[in-house]
């Protein structure tokens, strides 16, 4: 007999026994589906954090020099005291760093807070306050939408002019072009010469709420203390390049502090590896955990459609019988029982595929979490739906081949 | 030479005879004791012969249609259908001449419930590996032959117990087997309906098929040529009859 004809056989036995099958294959359903969705979010984040979020915290090949890194998963108290206890970052720091290394790069200072930012009557809070130098739009990959960016000239001499993210510009100015118009950052008189294009979310956090001004401008002081900054920012042309700038950003930071060679860093050069390296051990977690449920899941699965199987045998003895009173082989029988297994493993399988699929879309409208179908999911899907099938159906159908015909046809 | 030798040396074949049986016996060990429930058997029948089979109880008529149906193999004997010895066959190869030389008519029909007539005549031409159009063809026929032509896509609980009897002889016929073989074939029938499959096996003998069937009624057994009667095991009487 063709395969295809046992498998032809087993659908309309499925069609006929619509519930039954339906439970049988809920296992596999299961299985298949949280395989699916489980690696369609790992999948999503884990190309979100490596292509979109580390480039948009940090940029690429680019490092902060810090006085603790950017990103803290995890950190002891003590280890957090530590970092308190260091010295800041001071303008002359960035200076001598910039002034040390012999590679080309940009840089560029960085101080950030939250604050109010209002016009007229309307105000926008929670808004982050960035008190940077010029370049710090490159590095960060920001566009001007309308308007322009602040040039060095002033920055150096700390003009009050200020660049407003999207969503500032929509809060304070509704539909009103906003350049040229003064705002009040912290009460001071800002104007505005520029709104940068919009930048969407990151993990459902806004990116589009935040002024930058000048570095030496009067509103530095609300950010930080005279002298000091958060971050100097350098960008790099490779990987290379940057390894090269950060060690010679190393030395010099540590003769400045007079660190002996015995003496730990009090500063950090940090750089997006580390919050790669916190996503590639979540990931790993995920990656060890999700092939537990899944195979659990398909597991019980296989245990349930055998169990339907080696009903369906007993069932329909004296139909094994009939059919190999008229000739079925062994094999036939064998074959039969298997496609039938298969099918509802493979209905199921296909179920599941759809409904993982459904998951994906269904987090990627509802939740902030970016998701996305990786193909290899879906083929091992498959795979192991119809794998079950055929390993959950192996006893049953021997048994049913091993059926001797006359006793299997004397059966009630 | 006896037919047995000759059967044996394959020298002078002789294709008139379809089944050739020689003393064929069959024991169960059923544990504590051994059943001996054919203790020698031996027959002859021919192309288009019209034989039933007879007895009581336990003289072994089952076991006999058993190993001439070839479901089961004898413990001793020899026995040959349509030319070729099958008492020395395996599993699998049994299956091959079921499926090639023997319909079977059984008492309870035996259909799929959830087939139609079609699909249930279709049946033996897929372990014969007959193409799915061929197929349809076929069975058409077939069931046509059995005046089933205008029921093809019912169910069998569509159909009265004489119609769903039609069906499984048409599955039998599908084949063209060397034999048709029935096992008490009326006997889930009642009087009317009887008389008229028996009707139909008088048609099918008349257009030259060969018909073995088993039963334990007088009436049934006489429409039929030759009434083979055994006892304990073994042949008790073989006589022909007028039709």
């Amino acid at each position: 007999m063709h395969f295809l004809e046992a498998f032809r056989l087993a659908i309309q036995t499925i069609r006929a026994q619509k519930l039954k099958s339906g439970f049988s294959l809920l296992g596999v359903f299961i299985g298949v589906a949280s395989l699916i969705g489980a690696w369609s979010i790992a999948n999503g984040v884990n190309r979100y954090m490596t292509e979109k979020f580390a480039q948009t915290i940090f940029g690429v090949n680019t490092f902060q020099l810090r006085r603790r890194p950017i990103f803290t998963p995890n950190v002891p108290d003590s280890v957090w005291r530590a970092w308190q206890r260091r010295p800041r970052i001071r303008f002359s720091d960035a200076e001598a760093v910039e002034a040390g290394i012999s590679v080309p790069v940009i840089t560029a200072w960085q101080s950030s807070d939250n604050v109010t930012v209002s016009f007229g009557s309307k105000e926008a809070r929670d808004v982050e306050l960035t008190a940077a130098s010029e370049r710090y739009f490159d590095i960060k990959n920001l566009r001007i939408e309308t308007g322009r960016a602040f040039t060095g000239e002033e920055n150096r001499s700390g003009v009050p002019v200020a660049v407003l993210g999207e969503a500032v510009a929509k809060r304070l100015f509704v539909d009103r072009p906003p350049i040229g118009r003064n705002v009040r950052i912290g009460g001071i008189p800002y104007r505005v010469i520029g709104v940068v294009q919009h930048q969407g979310s990151l993990m459902g956090f806004p990116l589009d709420r935040f002024v930058v001004v000048p570095a030496l401008s009067p509103a530095q002081n609300l950010v930080n203390p005279p002298g000091i900054l958060d971050a100097f920012l350098v960008k790099t042309n490779s990987e290379g390049e940057m390894r090269e700038a950060m060690s010679e950003a190393e030395g010099i930071m540590r003769s400045r502090r007079h660190l002996r060679p015995q003496q730990d860093d009090n500063f950090v050069l940090d750089t997006s590896e580390g919050i790669q390296r916190f996503w590639a051990g979540i990931s790993r977690i995920l990656m060890i955990v999700m092939p537990g449920i899944v195979i659990v899941s398909l597991v019980i699965g296989g245990i349930v459609i055998m169990n339907i199987m080696l009903m369906a045998v007993a069932e329909r003895t004296r139909e094994i019988g009939l059919r190999k009173s008229l000739g079925a082989r062994r094999r036939d029988v064998l074959q039969q029982f298997l496609a039938e297994s298969t099918a509802i493993a493979a209905v199921g399988a296909a179920f599941g595929i759809v409904a993982g699929i459904g998951l994906t879309v269904l987090i990627n409208a509802v939740s902030p979490l970016p998701a996305s179908i990786s193909p290899a999911s879906v083929l091992l899907g498959v795979i192991m739906g119809a794998g079950v099938g055929v390993v959950a159906g192996v006893y049953p159908a021997t048994r049913a081949a091993r059926l001797d015909p006359i006793t299997a046809l004397r059966q009630e | 030479m006896s037919t047995v030798q000759q059967f044996r040396t394959g020298e002078t074949p002789l294709p008139d005879v379809i089944i050739l049986a020689h003393k064929l016996t069959r024991e169960y060990d059923m544990g504590s004791e051994l059943v001996r429930a054919l203790r020698g058997v031996s027959l002859q029948i021919r192309r288009n012969e019209y034989v039933a089979v007879m007895g009581p109880s336990g003289s072994g008529k089952s076991t006999l249609m058993n190993l001439v149906g070839c479901l089961d193999t004898p413990t001793s004997g020899e026995y040959w259908l349509n030319g070729q010895k099958v008492s020395d066959l395996v599993d699998d190869e049994l299956a091959r001449i079921r499926n090639k030389e023997i319909g079977f008519v059984f008492q309870t029909f035996n259909l799929l419930p959830r087939a139609d007539a079609l699909h249930n005549v279709e049946l033996p031409l897929i372990y014969a590996g007959v193409s799915s159009r061929q197929r349809r063809a076929l069975a058409a026929q077939a069931l046509e032959r059995v005046g089933l032509g205008n029921r093809m896509d019912h169910k069998p609980n569509e159909l009265s117990g004489g119609q769903r009897q039609r069906v499984a002889i048409a599955r039998a016929l599908v084949n063209e087997p060397s034999i048709l073989l029935a096992d008490e074939p009326t006997g889930n029938l009642d009087s009317t309906t009887s008389t008229e499959i028996m009707g139909v096996f008088a048609e099918l003998h008349q257009q030259g098929q060969t018909v073995v069937m088993v039963t334990h009624e007088h009436d049934i057994a006489a429409h039929a040529a030759r009434v083979i009667t055994l006892r304990d095991g073994l042949v008790a009487t073989d006589q022909l009859q007028a039709a």
